[in-house]
């Protein structure tokens, strides 16, 4: 698969910051065995901003505490920089954490809370001062280094442990929903915040959502998580437009699936017939098979109403239109009964879009996807 | 208007619920009247604890030059210092040892065995005290207050152990696990964070156990040796011969002492909550 992001992100370099080879996670044994990761192989490179998306109790957060050394995997090994860690305790692993319930120690004021990492690592107190102050001016809060935490606000307490974790600069800092808690309008504030927090300081993240369009904002690479296994990584655009699996494919943004067969492929693409009868090409991963049921992905935005004397690929009927403006979105009910939604860009006029009408779908050429 | 919004609507529920505050002060009544009774007649200027003549310190002046009473007071506290520290010093290891560490095999057992003592009945304890002691005092020939002291830590432990236990299981490990992220090892996260955080709970559990040790009669009166009265045994022995208005003075000094106490542990536990 191509990686579209290399080519804007020269200063990214590809040698892996953390690996996970084979990595399993079971708690309990017997019949109440849970299988939190079934063999997990990633790569996290150096200064990425990756993110771990996935449904809950895909095992994102086990994936994480794994990393960051409070819990041992059943098998399998984790690498930092090349070097095996996986047994290490946490207090060893140059590897910090921002919590999603913030782990603000409470009897300590903001500053000494920022602090507290390089003091255990035995700096010297006007070494450690210096960068507290360079940590509060970081993250705009130089006014409330000497208050108790918990005299803070929601996205101030965030800060605060944002600093705290960056404070000590480690190699990797993990992230676990860190804005899970916080309103939408400072999640989008914090989201911008975390990005560049990131650029400037070339500190590999790795975060935790479960929030697909975060995951698409902010990351250079995105891994999918279903039930313990890893479906997909690839930069946002991969994921987006590339999706090789059918729960990537649904899990990301809206898109239409529909059901069919092979009927004959050759040179990347197949050629899909669809239950309604039609035939319509679509792009075939490498490795894919080239025989046998297949679902087709089609974006709602990569098709549009076709034209007078163009050739439809795909023939509905009007349900519903939904006006947003910039574009509409049409619901539309093909002869073999499924849905299909598509976005048409643009005004409404010279389409019959009374209910009932019989329309025509173009689809962009290429954007048909066969899934696995 | 303001009041009612800032009370909430739950307050004014339960206030109204019939025959609520008759309840409430009957059972103020029944703890604190025999209190003021006894506090009332150790001001009394007169050999009687029924009938009130006129308001006098002079029990006071009387009990505590006192020789038996201040001997009494000391041996108290000296055997209750000894005990809180060393059996809430137990009761925290037993704590962390019981809710800190991964499960082991053993531990519900633990735990009840560690709070079993508060089920079996006190003479019952006394008597198997009183019974292991006889057997090391002709073995070894060593008598002493220490035995007395030993006595009070062990069963002072489960007093202090609660509180501790019940601190540290509201306390959550997250804080615990981001000291060790911050490269604090086991201790320094033991120094830094838990025991900070636990010490409201250990100074609740020595509190509650200095208390527990200055209030015993039972095994204190099977261990005590002679010349080992404590200020309790000591009322005990007095009451034999009469209630004097001198022991109500006593006794209100006590309570006294307790009332600072709890006091005392509720400021430093805001103190340290806050
Ligand atoms: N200590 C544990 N003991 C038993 N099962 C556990 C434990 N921790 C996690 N699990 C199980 O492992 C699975 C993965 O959990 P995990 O917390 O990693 O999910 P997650 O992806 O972080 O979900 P969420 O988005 O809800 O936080 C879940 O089924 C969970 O119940
Ligand atoms: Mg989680």
């Amino acid at each position: 698969m191509p990686e579209t992001s290399n080519a804007t992100q020269s200063t990214r370099s590809d040698r892996a910051a953390i690996s996970a080879r084979s990595l399993v996670k079971t708690f309990g044994a017997g019949e109440n065995a849970v299988h939190a990761l079934k063999n997990v192989d990633i790569d996290i490179r150096e200064n990425e901003f990756f993110t771990l998306l996935g449904p809950s109790g895909c095992g994102k957060t086990t994936l994480l505490r794994m990393i960051a050394g409070f819990e041992l995997p059943t098998s399998g090994t984790i690498l930092l920089d090349g070097q095996e860690i996986t047994a290490l305790p946490p207090y060893k692993r140059p590897v910090n954490t921002v919590f999603q319930s913030y782990a603000l120690f409470p009897h300590m004021t903001v500053a000494e809370n920022i602090g507290f990492g390089l003091k255990m690592l035995g700096r010297p107190a006007d070494n450690v001062q210096g960068r507290v102050e360079k940590m509060l001016a970081l993250v705009q809060l130089e006014a409330m280094a000497n208050r108790r935490t918990d005299q803070l606000s929601g996205g101030q307490q965030q800060r605060v442990a944002l600093a705290r974790a960056l404070a000590p600069e480690p190699k990797v800092l993990l992230l676990d929903e860190p804005l899970a808690a916080l309103d939408l309008k400072l999640r989008k504030n914090m989201q911008l915040e975390l990005k560049s927090l990131q650029a400037e300081t070339g500190i590999t993240f790795v975060f935790v959502t479960h929030d697909q369009e975060e995951a698409l904002t902010m990351s250079d690479r995105i891994a999918v998580m279903r039930s313990g296994e890893i479906l997909q990584i690839g930069a946002p655009k991969d994921i987006y437009e590339r999706p090789t699996h059918r729960f990537v494919a649904d899990f990301i943004g809206d898109i239409n699936i529909l059901e069919g067969e092979i009927a004959g492929a050759g040179g990347g693409t197949a050629q899909v017939r669809l239950k309604d009868g039609t035939t319509i090409s679509a792009r075939l991963a490498e490795g894919m098979a080239q025989t046998g049921p297949a679902a087709v992905a089609i974006r709602p935005e990569a098709a549009r109403i076709a034209g007078q004397g163009e050739t439809a690929d795909l023939t509905g009927t009007l349900e519903n239109v939904v006006y947003f403006g910039a574009a509409s979105y049409l619901h539309l009910r093909l002869n073999s009964g499924e849905e299909f939604v598509l976005r048409q860009p643009g005004g409404l006029d010279g389409h019959d879009l009374s209910r009932g009408a019989r329309l025509g779908i173009a689809i962009q050429p290429g954007r048909a996807r066969v899934l696995e | 208007m303001a009041e009612a919004i800032r009370k909430g609507p739950r307050a004014r529920d339960l206030k109204a619920m019939p025959g609520f505050k008759t309840v409430a002060w009957l059972c103020i009544i029944a703890l604190y009247l025999p209190l003021a009774v006894l506090v009332i007649f150790s001001f009394n200027d007169n050999r009687s604890v029924v009938r009130w003549t006129e308001f006098s310190f002079r029990w006071y002046e009387a009990a505590l030059s006192n020789d038996g009473i201040r001997n009494a007071t000391w041996v108290s506290v000296k055997i209750a210092f000894v005990a809180t520290v060393v059996a809430t010093a137990a009761a925290t290891m037993a704590a962390l040892a019981t809710t800190r560490t991964a499960s082991f095999r053993g531990q519900g057992l633990a735990y009840g065995i560690i709070n079993q003592p508060l089920m079996i009945p006190e003479i019952v304890t006394a008597i198997a005290t009183l019974s292991l002691f006889a057997l090391i005092k002709t073995a070894t020939g060593v008598t002493g207050i220490g035995y007395l002291m030993a006595a009070h830590t062990a069963f002072c432990i489960p007093f202090a152990f609660m509180p501790i236990r019940a601190r540290l299981e509201d306390m959550t490990l997250v804080l615990e696990q981001a000291g060790a992220d911050l490269y604090a090892t086991p201790w320094q996260t033991f120094r830094h964070i838990t025991l900070p955080l636990l010490m409201p709970g250990i100074v609740a559990g020595a509190m509650l156990a200095f208390v527990v040790s200055l209030d015993d009669v039972i095994i204190t009166l099977m261990v005590a040796g002679p010349g080992e009265t404590t200020l309790p045994i000591y009322i005990l022995g007095a009451i034999r011969r009469g209630i004097t208005p001198e022991i109500n003075a006593v006794s209100t000094i006590l309570v006294g002492v307790s009332v600072l106490l709890v006091v005392l542990l509720f400021f430093v536990q805001r103190r340290m909550e806050k």
